[in-house]
C-alpha cells in the first residue's frame, strides 16, 4: 500500500517533471522597483542607518539626608501629608540655592497605555511642582516631567510593586 | 524517462532537498490561531537555482500567505519549474491546488540578484502573469513580499501589505531598541540604541520617516527620524513632557502632547519645526491624538468628562465630539486608512482588551483573548490590525483581522517586545 502510493506519487511527478516545457517567448513584466529614492550608489532600499545615544548623566547633589521619593495612592496625584516635610526640606535648598534646578519625574504603575500613563505620570509631577511653588520656590528652578510606566522600580505584578512604583522623583540636576 | 525507478531516485533527491530548506521555514515562526472560511490553495514551487541565493524566496512567499489566513499551502514535492516553464497543469489539479507560483533567481554580472517569477491559475489552466526584479542581497525579502503582494491582489483583489515596513521597540535590559522590520516582523534593522525608554513610534505618510518620543534627555522628547540616513531632528523639546506624536496625512503637521503650560494637552506642529499652536484647553489630560487618513477629525483620548474615552475634533481644534461610550477607560484610538474602522484599548474588568468599532453604526466588537493589550495600528490596506499584548508573560507583537478570526504571532528581537506602527504603502 505504502509502496504503491510512492510509485503513484513518482509516476505523477515524472508526469509534472516531463511535461514542462521551456517556453521562451512567454513575456515576463518587467517590474524594476521604480519610483522609489534609492539610496547613493545603488545601494539597498530597505536599509535602516541605525543610530546610537550617549545617555546624559543622572541625579547631581541635593540636599543631604533628605528623601527624594514621594508615593502616590492608587489612581491619585494628591500629595500625602507625610511627604510635605520631605517638600518642605527640598523649598528651603532650593530657595537657598537659587542656580539650583530640578526635575520632578512623575511615574505611574504598569496598568494601562504607555501615552495615558505618560499624562498621569505628569500630573503626579505637577503636584509635586504646585506644591513647591507655593512654599516660593521660581519656577524657573523646577521643571515638571513623566516618565509614565517606562521605569519601574519594582516589576513585580502585586499591589506592593505597584505601590512602589506610582510615585515622583526629585532629581537635582 | 518513463523508467519508474530512475524517477524514484530523483524523487528521493527531491526529497532530501526538500529536507535541505526546511529550516528555511522554522524561522518564520507563523501562528495562525484561527481560521478564515475560505483558504485558496496555493502551490509554491522552489524557486530554481534558489540556494544560491541567501533567502528562499519561495518560504518567504508561502509564509506571507500563510500569515494572511487566506491561503492554505500545497506541497510542491520536488517540482522543477521556473517563470519560463509551461506546465502540465493536470497533476497540480490533482493535488487539490488552484494556484501555482513558479520562478527563478539569478546573480547579475554587477553582483545583484535577478529574481523572476510566474502565477498560474490552476483550475482555469490561465497564466496570471509574473514580475521580475533586479535587487541587491540585503533587498531579497523585499522583493520577496512584493511577489507576495503581487500574488495576494490577483488572488483576492485586495491591494498585500507584505512590502510594508512595521516598526516597533524592543526593551533588553537597559537596552532599548528602535527597530524597523518587514511586515513578519523579520529582517528587523535598528533605526536607535539607547539606554533609555523609547516609544510611541509612528510612521510618516511616505514610509520614510518616524517620529518617536525618546527619554535620551532624561525627559520625554519628541523626534523625527529618517531611518535610511539616520539624520534626525528635534521636533518637540519644550520644558516638561513632550509626547504621543502624530502625521497629519499630508505629512505637513504632526499633532503631539505637551505639558509646557501644565497638564497635558495637544497642539500642532510644522513637521520642518517652530512654535506649536494650541488645540485643546481643558483642565483634564488630553492626550494620545490620531488624524483620521482623509484628514478631517483628530481623534483623541481625553479625560474631560472623568474618565479616559476617545474623542474627535476638526484637525484646528474646534468642539470635540465624544466617540465611546461603554466603559470607563477607553484609550489609543487608531483609525483605519479607509476611514470605516476605530481600533482602540478599553479597560473591561481590569483587563486591556483589543476593541473595533464600525464608525457608521458605532457597533463594538472585542477582538482578542488576551488581557494586556495595547498599541493597535492599522495595515495600510485596513484588513489587518498590529497590536502589542502578552503572552505567557511574555512581551508579543501580533496581528489579527478585524474580526479576530485569524491571529498571528510576529517574530522578533528577544526580550520585551512593544509599540507596534503600521507603515503606509510603499511604492
Amino acid at each position: 500500500m505504502i509502496k504503491n502510493s510512492f510509485v503513484a506519487v513518482a509516476v505523477a511527478l515524472a508526469m509534472a517533471g516531463c511535461s514542462s516545457v521551456k517556453l521562451d517567448d512567454v513575456p515576463v513584466e518587467n517590474k524594476t522597483p521604480t519610483g522609489v529614492t534609492q539610496p547613493p550608489g545603488g545601494g539597498t532600499q530597505s536599509r535602516v542607518e541605525p543610530v546610537v545615544t550617549d545617555a546624559v548623566d543622572g541625579t547631581k547633589e541635593g540636599p543631604q539626608n533628605v528623601a527624594r521619593l514621594i508615593y502616590f495612592d492608587f489612581d491619585s496625584y494628591v500629595i500625602k501629608p507625610e511627604f510635605q516635610p520631605l517638600i518642605e526640606a527640598h523649598a528651603r535648598f532650593l530657595k537657598a540655592n537659587p542656580g539650583r534646578r530640578i526635575a520632578i519625574e512623575g511615574h505611574t504603575d504598569e496598568r494601562g497605555g504607555r501615552e495615558y500613563n505618560l499624562a498621569l505620570g505628569q500630573r503626579r509631577s505637577e503636584a509635586v511642582r504646585r506644591a513647591l511653588g507655593l512654599l516660593g520656590v521660581p519656577d524657573n528652578q523646577l521643571e515638571a516631567v513623566s516618565f509614565g510606566k517606562e521605569k519601574p522600580i519594582a516589576t513585580g505584578g502585586d499591589e506592593a510593586s505597584f505601590a512602589k512604583n506610582r510615585r515622583a522623583e526629585i532629581v537635582y540636576r | 524517462m518513463t523508467n519508474p525507478l530512475l524517477w524514484r531516485r530523483r524523487d528521493a533527491a527531491a526529497l532530501l532537498a526538500g529536507l535541505a530548506v526546511s529550516p528555511a521555514f522554522a524561522q518564520f515562526r507563523v501562528e495562525v490561531t484561527g481560521v478564515g472560511l475560505t483558504q485558496l490553495p496555493i502551490a509554491i514551487a522552489p524557486f530554481r537555482s534558489e540556494t544560491a541565493p541567501p533567502q528562499k524566496l519561495a518560504a518567504i512567499i508561502q509564509a506571507d500567505l500563510e500569515r494572511s489566513g487566506q491561503f492554505r499551502p500545497v506541497e510542491p514535492n520536488g517540482a522543477n519549474l521556473d517563470e519560463t516553464s509551461r506546465p502540465d497543469l493536470t497533476p497540480w489539479r490533482q493535488k487539490g491546488t488552484d494556484s501555482l507560483v513558479v520562478g527563478s533567481v539569478n546573480r547579475l554580472a554587477d553582483g545583484r540578484w535577478d529574481v523572476r517569477f510566474r502565477l498560474w491559475d490552476v483550475v482555469k489552466g490561465q497564466d496570471l502573469g509574473g514580475q521580475s526584479y533586479a535587487v541587491t542581497a540585503g533587498d531579497l525579502r523585499l522583493a520577496a513580499h512584493r511577489m507576495s503582494d503581487f500574488i495576494y491582489e490577483k488572488l483576492t483583489g485586495d491591494k498585500g501589505v507584505f512590502s510594508t515596513r512595521i516598526a516597533y521597540v524592543t526593551k533588553a535590559g537597559n537596552r532599548y531598541n528602535l527597530w524597523v522590520a518587514d511586515s513578519d516582523g523579520e529582517n528587523a534593522q535598528s533605526a536607535l540604541a539607547s539606554t533609555e525608554p523609547i516609544i510611541s513610534p509612528a510612521w510618516s505618510a511616505n514610509g520614510a520617516q518616524l517620529a518617536y518620543v525618546s527619554f535620551e534627555s532624561r525627559k520625554p522628547v519628541v523626534y523625527v527620524h529618517d531611518v535610511a540616513s539616520g539624520k534626525r531632528r528635534l521636533i518637540a523639546n519644550f520644558k516638561g513632557s513632550n509626547s504621543a506624536p502624530a502625521w497629519s496625512p499630508d505629512g505637513r503637521t504632526l499633532a503631539v502632547t505637551l505639558s509646557r503650560e501644565g497638564g497635558s494637552q495637544l497642539y500642532t506642529i510644522d513637521a520642518n519645526g517652530g512654535e506649536p499652536r494650541r488645540l485643546t484647553q481643558s483642565s483634564g489630560i488630553d492626550t494620545e491624538p490620531a488624524y483620521s487618513s482623509d484628514g478631517r477629525y483628530i481623534y483623541f483620548v481625553s479625560d474631560r468628562g472623568g474618565a479616559p474615552q476617545i474623542y474627535r475634533m476638526p484637525p484646528s481644534g474646534g468642539n470635540p465630539e465624544r466617540v465611546t461610550f461603554t466603559g470607563n477607560y477607553n484609550i489609543s484610538p487608531a483609525i483605519s486608512p479607509d476611514g470605516r474602522w476605530l481600533a482602540y484599548i478599553s479597560r473591561i474588568n481590569g483587563q486591556f482588551k483589543l476593541q473595533v468599532m464600525e464608525l457608521s453604526s458605532g457597533t463594538v466588537s472585542s477582538v482578542t483573548d488576551t488581557i494586556a493589550d495595547e498599541s493597535p495600528s492599522f495595515a495600510p490596506n485596513s484588513r489587518l490590525i498590529v497590536y502589542a499584548t502578552r503572552q505567557n508573560a511574555r512581551e508579543a507583537l501580533m496581528t489579527t483581522t478585524l474580526d479576530g478570526k485569524i491571529k498571528a504571532r510576529l517574530a522578533g528581537q528577544g526580550g520585551d517586545i512593544r509599540e507596534p506602527d503600521w507603515g503606509p504603502f510603499q511604492k
